[in-house]
């Protein structure tokens, strides 16, 4: 059974297409058949972060109005083969984005692939409401600061009353991803606690991604953390994210790239 | 001559709803048609205040407009942006110190808020039990009676309830008891951190609360026309 995923947020600039893109290659790293689905149409950026901008000719747009075949509009990973994305129109209205097509297409998608990746544009108006209509699951990208998080809380209220899941009255699986963490920030006090944020938000912890330079190198030349770095410390931490994603009980620590330094933070369980 | 007489004056606050009308104006009254049926009440019981910066003078039914939103038993107290569109100067007033809220989500009320495995509820819906925390941004109004939330209420989310308020949780953002007029209605809570809490129209915003009281466990009352809140338990 496919597996229908939206990374979402409600605020922009917090992570929701880095970890698109770097969960999808690590699952997709595991064996698993994955598509990244863009929905950010007009300011779409999937396509850069997974380097393959150049070879876009069809877009989800023109396969919802029937100008391709969804399998025209897919495009292959050159680093993994059963790594997919179906990117957004950067030029179309965002109206053409239609809520009977969107169902078509994430229909088939769930025929093809083991997990759809839905990266969820910012704000909490008709494109985030599209991305996570046919979702199962809802990672929510988090940055530990109180605007992210009030945001965040919105969003959740959305998954919970507006998606189709929902709207059956049934549940959708949620998970909190906090990313850009930084330790030496948090032990001075400048940043919400983990603690916090968990327990304003009351949705059970992914993964901790701490901030960190091998985010924009890899995103610079177009490869998923996971993939361009697969040893750091966004990237195990990704990593490990992925593996709680696939029901493993994996201790949540903060990985660091200073040597042996692993901050173990609770012993709480990702449920 | 009569003797002088001193006039009291009391003050009270509402909350009011800005609702902004768009042209095609048959297509928004229909599709606000449609709002009302299902959230019934719900507009019934609120000041109104209309802005009309998207309404033009030459569209259809701009004239008529407020006179229909009065007869869906809207109580208009003022109108925005009004220029001189035909048919607005009956409800123009000046009023003037209203604070944004942020938006407001009528579809969230009663039936859409419980979750489909709550207990059946009590005889004549008087009370509400929410088994999920409210979030930022959802407005759970309740004119019956009491509303129960087990979880917390967030920040930016308010409770407004005809009864009294119980959170087993922290209250982080509204609570409004005694809404239509009950200062006997209380509020109680496990955490206290609220950004506003009333009852019957009186009301405390965080700025005026004493932080040794923050999060604690609280009970709030009416004392003398005054919100009380005193340490429960
Ligand atoms: N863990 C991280 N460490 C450092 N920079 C990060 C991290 N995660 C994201 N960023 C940077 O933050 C910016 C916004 O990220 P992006 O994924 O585009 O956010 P969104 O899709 O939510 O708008 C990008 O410049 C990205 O490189
Ligand atoms: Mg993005």
């Amino acid at each position: 059974m496919a597996k229908v995923v939206v990374v979402t947020s409600g605020k922009g600039g917090v992570g929701k297409t880095t970890s698109t893109a770097a969960l999808g290659a690590a699952l997709a790293q595991n064996g698993e058949r994955v598509v990244v689905v863009d929905f950010d149409v007009g300011l779409r950026n999937l396509d850069l972060i997974m380097g393959a901008e150049r070879r876009v000719v069809f877009d989800m747009i023109n396969v919802i109005q029937g100008d391709a075949k969804l399998t025209q509009a897919l495009i292959r990973d050159k680093r993994l083969e059963n790594l997919m994305l179906l990117p957004a129109s950067q030029t179309r209205d965002k109206d053409a984005l239609t809520s009977e097509g969107v169902a078509k297409v994430i229909a088939e998608l769930r025929e093809k692939f083991d997990w759809v990746l839905c990266d969820s544009p910012a704000g909490i108006e008709r494109g985030a409401s599209l991305a996570m209509h046919h979702a199962d699951i809802a990672i929510v990208v988090t940055n530990p600061e109180v605007s992210s998080v009030r945001d965040s809380d919105r969003i959740i209220g959305m998954l919970d009353s507006k998606t189709e899941r929902a709207e059956r009255g049934e549940r959708i699986e949620k998970h909190l991803l906090l990313t850009r963490y930084d330790p030496v920030r948090a032990e001075r006090g400048d940043m919400l606690k983990v603690e916090d944020v968990l327990d304003i938000l009351s949705i059970p912890l992914l993964g901790i991604i701490p901030e960190s330079q091998e985010v924009l190198r890899a995103s610079n030349v177009g490869s998923p953390v996971t993939l361009n770095a697969p040893i750091s410390a966004p990237a195990r931490a990704y990593l490990d994210a992925v593996r709680r994603l696939r029901g493993e009980t994996v201790d949540m620590t903060v990985p660091s790239d200073k040597v042996g330094l692993v901050a173990r933070l609770f012993g709480r369980r990702a449920a | 001559m009569s003797p002088r007489m001193q006039v009291r004056v009391r003050g009270r606050s509402f909350m009011a709803f800005v609702i902004a009308p768009e042209p095609p104006l048959q297509i928004w009254l229909s599709h606000l048609d449609a709002q009302m049926l299902r959230s019934p009440g719900f507009f019934e019981t609120r000041p109104v205040v209309i802005d009309l910066a998207a309404v033009g003078p030459d569209d259809h039914g701009t004239a008529t407009l407020l006179t229909e939103l009065e007869q869906r038993g809207m109580s208009v107290i003022d109108v925005e942006n009004a220029r001189d569109l035909p048919g607005a100067d009956p409800w123009r007033r000046r009023l003037v110190g209203g604070r944004e809220t942020g938006p407001v989500e009528p579809t969230i009320e009663q039936a859409q808020v419980t979750p489909v495995s709550a207990p059946p509820p009590l005889p004549e819906d008087c009370s509400l039990l929410l088994d999920e925390p409210v979030r930022s941004g959802q407005s759970v109004l309740f004119l019956k009676g009491d509303v129960t939330v087990v979880g917390a209420v967030s920040s930016g989310a308010e409770i407004l309830a005809g009864g009294s308020i119980h959170i087993y949780g922290a209250l982080r953002g509204r609570a409004i008891a005694g809404a239509l007029g009950n200062p006997h209605a209380r509020i109680f809570c496990q955490r206290f951190e609220a950004e506003l809490v009333s009852i019957d129209g009186y009301y405390r915003t965080a700025d005026d609360i004493d932080p040794s009281l923050h999060g604690r466990a609280v009970e709030i009352r009416l004392v003398d026309e005054a919100i009380s809140i005193s340490v429960f338990g």
